[in-house]
């Protein structure tokens, strides 16, 4: 694996008469990829965004962005790195085009009206250009953020729960706006509490709960080895006992003998596979049954999983 | 030492357009105050006065209204530059952007100078309705203005860094640089207050300011130029540290 372009090592932050928002977290963000953090609210997502931007000042730990240490070098590392952030925080006097080209100036680039023109249009902004900020909706000024964040092409960019309070349309309009980034080489940071949108979205997810990191991983390796199939199988007659043929199968009886639950699998087909195979063992064996509902665990029951361990063991 | 021109640029420019916005309200207010001003002071009581240091009454007060507006103005604006976006939230972009203090105060402190020599100009204009005048040091003039300027927007701005609500924000114009300047010799010379009152007006740091302008106008001054010089860049530059301070820390900026 080539070098990370975001290293983050022990970084702890401890608001003033606050709680600990972050606790020793680690994290590796690679070159490319659509990362998405995935906590519930108040875990500490938008502190850790803060910390990289340079909005919150850490308490302890590393940051290292472009192989820039974010202590000295900021300058160079901020240069590269875009935020839109959580808030809709726009001046609302301004108009669309006078934001974005307030922010190309900011981050020190040269005057661009070419790549503005660009920006806007790839954001359906462009008829909005001369507009003031306050005349547009919520999600028309989310993009306006989007816009300013992208004036000075990061390569880095940090969406902070992109799609919250947004409607189901817009936010299958904002995936797209995402993959459309990230086909143009732009590595992104994204929270959500959507878990949907991590699922729908992401290379890789990290779980973070009360300022921990729980898990990171490639989303797919997640569901592979904590995702499940489940089968539930409602048997035409009941059975005292699971029948000998069955037995590799690991599915147990309830219900009174009616019904037959399967559970196992790797969320990434196997556990299809031995339902198929469960299925015409029971016919072999002359099992009748009268219906056979599958269920993929989805990352919601991995995370709604995780964080009920977590709050067992609290 | 980094220093990025674009970015001061685009914070001077967003300044002035902001001024520019509200244009109207930035224009007419100073011209209809120092009307007010002159036609009281300046016509109706100003006939009736011995002019003062061998210049008329009307002539002599310009000065002392011209910084009354300026410190007033200036003070507010920058405070409002800054406060506004803490408050609305707007600053996480000059947080994230690689942009220092240096940049920072260049595009604000420059702006407000600017806006200081606009108000100037259309003081002074408006003053020649009412009353005739010779500027002595014309040069100086502008350069003290603008020097001012610079100093009490650094002033504004490290008020709207410290303020956690609008009261406080107008609270300090207003009970502290409204009074001073009127006690400054604005309408009068300090010098010609009976003792003690003479010296304690010149504890006062405000009549420094005003007195120096007033030299550069008309060539007298209660205090000789050189100290209202130095004390306003000394002022300045007291403003800057504690800015800087305040950006290195992170104080009011920064969680
Ligand atoms: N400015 C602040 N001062 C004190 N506590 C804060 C501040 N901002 C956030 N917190 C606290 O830090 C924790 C993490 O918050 P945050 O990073 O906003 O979480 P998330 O973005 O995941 O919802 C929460 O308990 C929150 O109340
Ligand atoms: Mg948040």
């Amino acid at each position: 694996m080539s070098e990370p372009i975001l290293s983050i090592r022990g970084l702890t932050k401890t608001y003033a008469n606050g709680p600990r928002a972050l606790d020793n977290v680690d994290l590796d963000i690679r070159a490319g990829e659509i990362f998405a953090l995935l906590g519930p609210n108040g875990a500490g997502k938008t502190t850790l965004i803060g910390a990289v931007c340079g909005l919150v000042r850490p308490t302890g730990g590393t940051i290292t962005a472009f192989g820039h240490d974010l202590a000295r070098d900021w300058r160079a590392a901020r240069a590269r790195i875009g935020l839109v952030p959580q808030e809709l925080a726009t001046d609302m006097f301004e108009t669309v085009w006078r934001a974005v080209s307030y922010s190309q100036g900011l981050f020190g680039k040269p005057r661009n009206p070419a790549r503005i023109e660009e920006i806007l249009r790839s954001l359906s902004l462009w008829d909005k250009k001369d507009a003031q900020i306050r005349a547009l909706s919520g999600g028309m000024k989310r993009r306006v953020l989007i816009a300013k964040a992208l004036a000075h092409e990061p390569e880095l960019l940090f969406l902070d729960e992109p799609t919250a309070g947004v409607d189901v349309e817009l936010r299958k309009d904002m995936w797209e706006q995402i993959a459309a980034l990230k086909q143009r080489g732009v590595t992104i940071i994204l929270t959500t509490h959507y878990i949907e949108e991590a699922e729908e979205m992401a290379d890789r997810v990290g779980i973070i709960q009360r300022g921990r990191i729980r898990m990171v991983d490639e989303k797919r390796a997640m569901m592979e080895r904590l995702g499940t199939t489940e089968a539930v199988i409602e048997l035409a007659a009941p059975l005292a006992a699971v029948p000998e043929a069955l037995a590799g199968f690991g599915a147990v009886l309830s219900e009174g003998g009616t019904r037959l639950t399967y559970r196992g699998g790797n969320g990434q087909g196997r556990g299809r596979a031995e339902v198929a195979q469960l299925a015409q063992a029971l016919t072999r064996a002359g099992i009748g049954f009268t219906s056979l509902d599958i269920h993929d665990s989805s990352l919601e029951d991995i995370f709604v999983g995780l964080l009920g361990q977590e709050q067992e063991a609290a | 030492m980094h220093f990025s021109p674009r970015s001061a640029l685009a914070i001077y420019q967003r300044e002035m357009a902001r001024a520019f916005r509200t244009a109207f309200q930035s224009i007419l207010s100073p011209v209809l105050t120092t009307s007010l001003y002159f036609v009281v002071f300046g016509s109706v009581i100003g006939a009736r006065m011995e002019p003062v240091g061998g210049v008329p009454y009307g002539a002599f007060i310009i000065p002392g209204l011209l910084m009354l507006t300026l410190l007033g103005e200036t003070t507010s604006n920058a405070s409002f530059g800054i406060y506004m976006p803490r408050f609305t939230g707007t600053i996480y972009e000059l947080l994230s952007a690689p942009v220092g203090v240096a940049e920072t105060l260049a595009g604000f402190v420059g702006a407000a100078a600017t806006k200081g020599l606009i108000l100037a100009a259309i003081i002074l204009g408006t003053a020649r309705l009412f009353v005739d005048y010779e500027i002595a040091h014309p040069l100086l003039a502008a350069v003290y203005i603008m020097l001012v300027a610079a100093s009490f927007a650094l002033f504004g701005f490290i008020l709207g860094i410290w303020a956690d609500s609008f009261e406080k924000l107008g609270i300090i114009p207003m009970l502290i640089l409204t009074p001073l300047t009127f006690l400054g010799g604005t309408f009068y010379s300090v010098r010609d207050l009976p003792a003690p009152w003479d010296a304690i007006a010149l504890a006062n740091p405000i009549a420094f300011l005003v007195s120096g302008l007033r030299y550069s106008f008309y060539g007298v001054a209660d205090v000789p130029i050189a100290v209202s010089l130095w004390l306003t860049l000394g002022f300045l530059g007291v403003c800057t540290i504690i800015i800087a301070v305040i950006f290195r820390t992170g104080w009011r900026l920064r969680e």
